[in-house]
């Protein structure tokens, strides 16, 4: 897109904040036992404030209310949700259309904020009125380059009484994939069907893939040992540094080892594992030093100089690993 | 009736207990019905396919209901949410497990704040902030 070209796009989207995406919303029909009821089931929600006026009565609410999160579920449209929309009906849809056409196919609610000024009573009636509240500046993000659009509905009831307010915040991005999730979501040909995410696979090269081989096929940990000196070494790599030689075999570890150190991640999580991880350097009893997770174990029960034991494991794509355990 | 706890009685970095919840097609469609939300891919697998996932995904308010029923459930039925911040993170499908976790991340006044995280082999799939006020 040209400078002008943008420059122009983004005076367009400026006009947009501030305005209300319409006119106010009431919901359809009023707060009602059946809706919560429904709701109730599908949350797996019992309390008792919630399901029943003799239980409610015993609460601090002291009759039956609606469950706070249901807010704003009595001011969605409902069944015509389904049919989509080919012509924008609102502020809100012009504002999303524009920058559609301009390149920002893509769209991802990053975050709402909700303040629930009191829980609703039964009979009550809801109206929301949502005003584009702030548009970012150009940001670059994971997703790809585009605009955070703010919305902030505020919601009142029959009498004109707060009820509360929703900020919701989506990112509108230009695909920095290059439109191909693009393609898939107007239906034109085959979908790249999204992947589940699995556990990162170890570099896998000539020096070391037959160390993980061995593990596989012999649930085994081997420790590679110089064919000449019969130093051990690891993790595996061509050259024995005692003595030179490029001529090696490999010893089957009994999988005893004391833990050297360690270190507990929380974050950054990455999909395919488990957290918190404990990440350890252990001494193997055959004298070699190794970095590996230990497992079966809260990270508050681990202690330097533990005995552990290896076992192996595998990953969803059947990949086994070796790990460690307290010994038993 | 179940005890709520006071702010007093809560320590910052105090667990609440596990919750892993098996994702079904029924909760995903049956809390998207039950939140009035009838976008397709939430109870229609094809849409959700044609938008390059591999199945249908649970809408924002549902995941906001069962975190909610999650915290109140532990705090008591006493226990008023009055604020709910919620970061969105990748989809949760039938056949995930939802790990849900929380803990107390401060208490102020009568307010106490719980940080709660649903994670699936996606990934993240939400973290809220519920700030209840307690008795």
């Amino acid at each position: 897109m040209s400078d002008k070209k943008k420059e122009a796009l983004e005076a367009e989207i400026r006009t947009y904040v501030g305005k209300p995406i319409g006119p106010p919303v009431t919901g359809r029909d009023p707060v009602n036992e059946p809706m919560i009821r429904q709701w109730c089931d599908a949350m797996g929600e019992s309390h008792p404030a919630y399901l029943d006026a003799a239980t409610a009565s015993d609460t601090v609410h002291g009759e039956i209310v609606a469950p706070p999160t249901m807010l704003q579920a009595w001011i969605m449209e409902g069944w015509e949700m389904h049919e989509g929309y080919d012509e924008p009906k609102n502020e809100q849809h012009r504002l999303h259309k524009l920058l559609n056409d301009n390149g920002y196919t893509g769209v991802l609610g990053t975050n709402t904020e909700e303040n629930y000024t009191r829980y609703l009573k039964l009979g009550e009636t809801v109206t929301a009125l949502t005003v584009i509240d702030s548009i970012s500046e150009e940001k670059a993000t994971g997703a790809g380059i585009g605009y955070f659009i703010t919305t902030v509905t505020t919601f009142t009831n029959q009498d004109g009484e707060d009820l509360g307010n929703m900020s919701f915040r989506v990112l509108r991005f230009k695909p920095a994939d290059g439109g191909a999730s693009q393609a898939a979501s107007d239906g034109g040909g085959e979908a790249a069907v999204a992947q589940k995410p699995s556990r990162i696979k170890p570099p896998y090269g000539h020096d070391n893939g037959w160390w993980w081989e061995k593990v596989a096929e012999g649930d085994c940990l081997p420790i590679q040992r110089c064919a000449d000196c019969g130093k051990l070494r690891h993790p595996p790599r061509p050259m024995c540094d005692a003595c030179g030689s490029q001529n090696w075999d490999s010893i089957e570890a009994s999988g005893k080892a004391t833990l050297h150190t360690f270190t507990v991640i929380h974050y950054p999580q990455f999909p395919g594992y488990e957290y918190p991880i404990i990440s350890a350097i252990v001494d193997l009893e055959e004298g070699e030093r190794m970095a590996s997770t230990i497992v079966e174990c809260a990270p508050e029960d681990v202690s330097i100089g533990m005995a552990l034991e290896m076992l192996i494991q595998e990953d969803e794509d059947g990949f086994k690993i070796p790990f460690f355990k307290p010994a038993s | 009736m179940q005890k709520t706890y006071k702010a007093s009685e809560l320590e910052v970095g105090q667990a609440l207990p596990d919750l892993d919840l098996e994702t079904t097609a029924t909760l995903v469609a049956g809390g998207a019905i039950a939140s009035r939300d009838y976008t397709p891919v939430h109870h229609d697998k094809s849409a959700a396919v044609s938008q390059g996932l591999p199945d249908m995904f649970m809408n924002i308010l549902t995941t906001q209901g069962i975190c909610s029923r999650y915290v109140t459930d532990w705090a008591g039925p006493d226990a008023t949410v009055t604020c709910v911040k919620t970061k969105l993170g990748g989809p949760n499908m039938p056949g995930d497990t939802l790990k849900i976790r929380g803990k107390v991340v401060s208490t102020d006044g009568d307010d106490a704040d719980i940080e709660v995280t649903g994670n699936n082999a996606w990934g993240n799939h939400v973290t809220a902030t519920f700030t209840l006020r307690l008795p």
